[in-house]
Order: C-alpha cells, then sequence, then structure tokens
C-alpha cells in the first residue's frame, strides 16, 4: 500500500515535470546570433513587411509619428481585448534594454525575457518563419527609432486565458516553423510565400481559427469573421479571389481595387506598408496568391 | 374644441412627416453611393491608362479628371444626415464615428478636393504624370476609409 502510494506521488512528480516542461517557455539558442551584425538598412525593410509599426504605433499616431512605437492599440477578441505592448527604444518602458537574442526569442518564440509566454496575438507563429539575419537587422533597425516614455498596459483578458503558462500546451498544438504551402515554382513564389507567411502574417487575419485560436492551416487565406466584430475578412484563394497578378500588385501599392473601390478598415496600414516596398516583392506576393491551392 | 382636434392633427401629421423623414435614408445612400460610383468609374479609366492597360488619351484623362472634380465639389453634409450609419439603418458601411467628429470627416473630403484639381492640372500633360496624381487622390480615400467605413462582408 505504501509503495503504491510512492509510485503514485512518483509518477505525479514526473508527470508534473513532463508537464511543466513543454509548458515552459524557451528562449532561442544564444550561440545563432552571437556572429551575426545586424543591417538596419535590411532592417528597415523587413520592418516594414512585417508591419510592426502598424499594431505598435500610439492609437492616433499619424504620418512619421508611426515610427514611434509606444503602443496602446488594442486588439479585441473572442479571448479578450490585447493591447499592443510599448516596443520602442526605450530602455525602461520600451525594449531598448535587450539583447539581440532576447528579441529573437520574444520575436520568433513568444518568450519574454523573464521567461514568459507572449500571447499569439502577437504574431510569432508567422514570425518563427523569418531568418536569423532578417532578425538581426529587424533588430538592429529598431534600436535607431525613437524611444516613447510610455508605460505598456496590461491586456484585458479574463480568466483561463490570463493563466500565461497555458500558452506553453497552445504553442504545442499549434505552432509551427513549417511552410504551409509546400508546393513553390520557382524564386519569385519562394519570394512571395517568405513575405505572406513569414514577414507580412497574412494568415493571422485572412485564415479561420479554431474554437482555442489555433489557425487552420488546411484553410489557409480561405477568409475569416473579423475578429474586432465588423465585417469578414476576405478569402485571398485564387477561387475566392479572381484578380489578375497586376490587379494585387497594384492593390497593395495604390489601395485600389480592379474596379477602383478603395482599401478600408486594417488592411488600410498593410497597404501603406506594401507601397514602400519594391515592385518585386508586390508582384512575389500576388504571384504566390495565384498560385496557392484552394481550400474545400 | 375644434381648434384643438385641427391642432392635434395637424401635429399628428406633422410628428408623423418629421418621423418618416428621419427613418427613410434612401435618397441620401443613393446619392452618396452614386457618387462613390462617378469616382470609382473615372478613377478606373485613369488608372488604366497609368497601368498601361489603355492607351493614353490625353482628352479623356481631362475629362475623367473633371468629373472626379466635379464629385469632389458636391458639398456632403447634405447627404450624411445623423442616424444614417450601419449601426442604425441597412445597406451602408458609414461607421457611427464620423459623427463624432464631423469636421474631420469633412476636411478628409476636401482633401479629396485638392487632389482632384492636382489632378485636374496633370491629366492632359502625358501618361507618366497620372500615376502620381492617382496615388494622392488614393491616400485620401483610404485616409477616410481607415476611420469611417466598415469592412466589406
Amino acid at each position: 500500500m505504501k509503495n503504491k502510494l510512492g509510485i503514485l506521488i512518483a509518477l505525479a512528480v514526473v508527470g508534473t515535470g513532463v508537464a511543466w516542461g513543454m509548458l515552459r517557455a524557451s528562449p532561442v539558442d544564444e550561440a545563432r546570433f552571437a556572429a551575426l551584425t545586424g543591417d538596419p538598412e535590411n532592417g528597415q525593410r523587413v520592418f516594414t513587411a512585417a508591419g510592426c509599426a502598424s499594431c505598435h504605433h500610439a492609437p492616433d499616431a499619424k504620418e512619421d509619428a508611426k515610427l514611434i512605437l509606444a503602443g496602446g492599440q488594442k486588439f479585441p477578441s473572442d479571448f479578450g481585448t490585447f493591447i499592443a505592448p510599448n516596443i520602442s527604444s526605450d530602455p525602461e518602458n520600451g525594449i531598448g534594454g535587450w539583447s539581440l537574442p532576447e528579441f529573437a526569442s520574444a520575436v520568433t518564440k513568444g518568450v519574454s525575457p523573464e521567461g514568459s509566454h507572449y500571447y499569439p496575438a502577437f504574431p510569432y507563429t508567422s514570425y518563427n518563419k523569418m531568418t536569423d539575419q532578417d532578425v538581426a537587422d529587424l533588430w538592429s533597425y529598431m534600436q535607431t527609432l525613437p524611444a516613447a516614455n510610455v508605460p505598456s498596459q496590461p491586456h484585458e483578458v479574463g480568466f483561463p486565458f490570463n493563466i500565461r503558462a497555458s500558452l506553453g500546451g497552445w504553442k504545442m498544438l499549434f505552432m509551427s516553423d513549417a511552410w504551409v504551402v509546400t508546393d513553390v515554382a520557382d524564386e519569385t513564389e519562394i519570394k512571395g510565400r517568405y513575405l505572406v507567411e513569414a514577414l507580412a502574417h497574412c494568415g493571422e487575419c485572412h485564415s479561420p481559427r479554431n474554437a482555442l485560436g489555433g489557425l487552420d492551416r488546411a484553410n489557409w487565406l480561405a477568409g475569416a469573421p473579423n475578429p474586432a466584430g465588423d465585417g469578414r475578412i476576405p478569402a485571398l484563394t485564387p477561387n475566392q479571389l479572381d484578380w489578375s497578378t497586376e490587379d494585387i500588385a497594384y492593390y497593395l501599392e495604390s489601395g485600389f481595387t480592379p474596379d477602383f473601390d478603395s482599401v478600408g478598415g486594417h488592411m488600410v496600414e498593410v497597404v501603406e506598408n506594401f507601397a514602400q516596398l519594391s515592385a518585386e516583392d508586390r508582384t512575389a506576393v500576388a504571384q504566390y496568391l495565384k498560385a496557392l491551392p484552394t481550400a474545400d | 374644441m375644434k381648434a384643438i382636434i385641427t391642432f392635434a392633427t395637424a401635429a399628428s401629421i406633422a410628428f408623423v412627416g418629421s418621423a418618416m423623414a428621419q427613418d427613410d435614408f434612401s435618397a441620401n445612400l443613393k446619392a452618396r453611393q452614386g457618387q462613390f460610383r462617378i469616382l470609382a468609374i473615372n478613377l478606373g479609366i485613369i488608372g488604366d491608362m497609368a497601368k498601361g492597360k489603355m492607351d493614353y488619351d490625353a482628352a479623356a484623362a481631362e475629362a475623367a479628371a473633371h468629373s472626379i472634380h466635379g464629385v469632389s465639389m458636391v458639398h456632403q453634409a447634405a447627404l450624411w444626415p445623423e442616424g444614417s450609419d450601419n449601426m442604425s439603418i441597412d445597406g451602408t458601411r458609414a461607421l457611427p464615428m464620423i459623427w463624432d467628429d464631423f469636421a474631420d470627416f469633412s476636411s478628409k473630403w476636401d482633401a479629396l478636393g485638392t487632389a482632384a484639381e492636382n489632378l485636374v492640372s496633370v491629366a492632359g500633360t502625358g501618361q507618366e504624370a497620372l500615376g502620381p496624381a492617382l496615388g494622392q487622390i488614393g491616400g485620401t480615400c483610404k485616409a477616410c476609409h481607415d476611420t469611417y467605413r466598415a469592412s466589406a462582408n
């Protein structure tokens, strides 16, 4: 009897340990980034394509003020309202005091320097496909941006979603660094895939999610309800979006649809970002979308 | 007594009249959406020339530019009565926020006017001038839609 209890306790301890290990927030291997030197010029391109400012600028910021990454914009969801934090170069309120591996852990693993999990409203499930060099370049560029002396606000997330350790399990179930589209025809589509699936994180809004908020990769870019409650986010698959490659590229540059309606909602900021990228980048995105498999 | 009844009848007619006027915004919606349709058709002509999908034709470009400018001259206040937002009525994507700061909404329309004036001045000068002028107009569309128009369903 005493023995059985001992075994039970031992099992419980081992089980807890295994569970804890799975739920642990593990940072990147520092050695991977030790030899990398960031190029802020390419970092600016990565920053623009990844749309960092679109979510992290202050709620009413215009034009150049959008480069002050003070945070404060609210993102409502089924799980609560997330409030973008200050990621400016301010060492006190922003991320100016971080190291490159700490930054890489945040961006590609959703792990904070204190070792806790970030909520996946921060699209690290896309950014985890970023190359190490792009992460280093991005970090070097972001350090050149202005500091904002405002503290980050806590998320408005209730029980049970406020238990951050549970995000370890969420990541195990839903976070993958594998490409969604594995069948790519040429260099242009590979470039487009990197822009869509990694940097611009299009799938985060344009793909549906399951009840736990995990992306439904089988219905990749097939459209989804708007988490902000306003209308639907349209499908980008060729059976739904019948625009030509040129039409898509022109939309990303100008914000005009083929029948000259104009872009609206959060997509306005996305188009502002794409307009700053090269024509090759926009065409690559368009070609990737035109080659997408059709969801059932 | 008769005077009271007459007064009551008049008051109720006036009440019904005003209630109907408040509820039926169909003319306003048609006017609003029609003007955007005129803009889109003419922007399409300029855009197709800018993209090289249609041969540049100075006269046609100028005509389209004048039409866009003409629409931008329509004063908007009469088309946007309070209560004609997408929370109150069907058939519109106009967000209630428009009436929280109607001055800002109006200034965004004025910005379209400025961009349209520029388009009028360059439309006849050559194909390469169309793209940048169109980009400027697109910027004014986005600036307003970003804040005041709901997403499509």
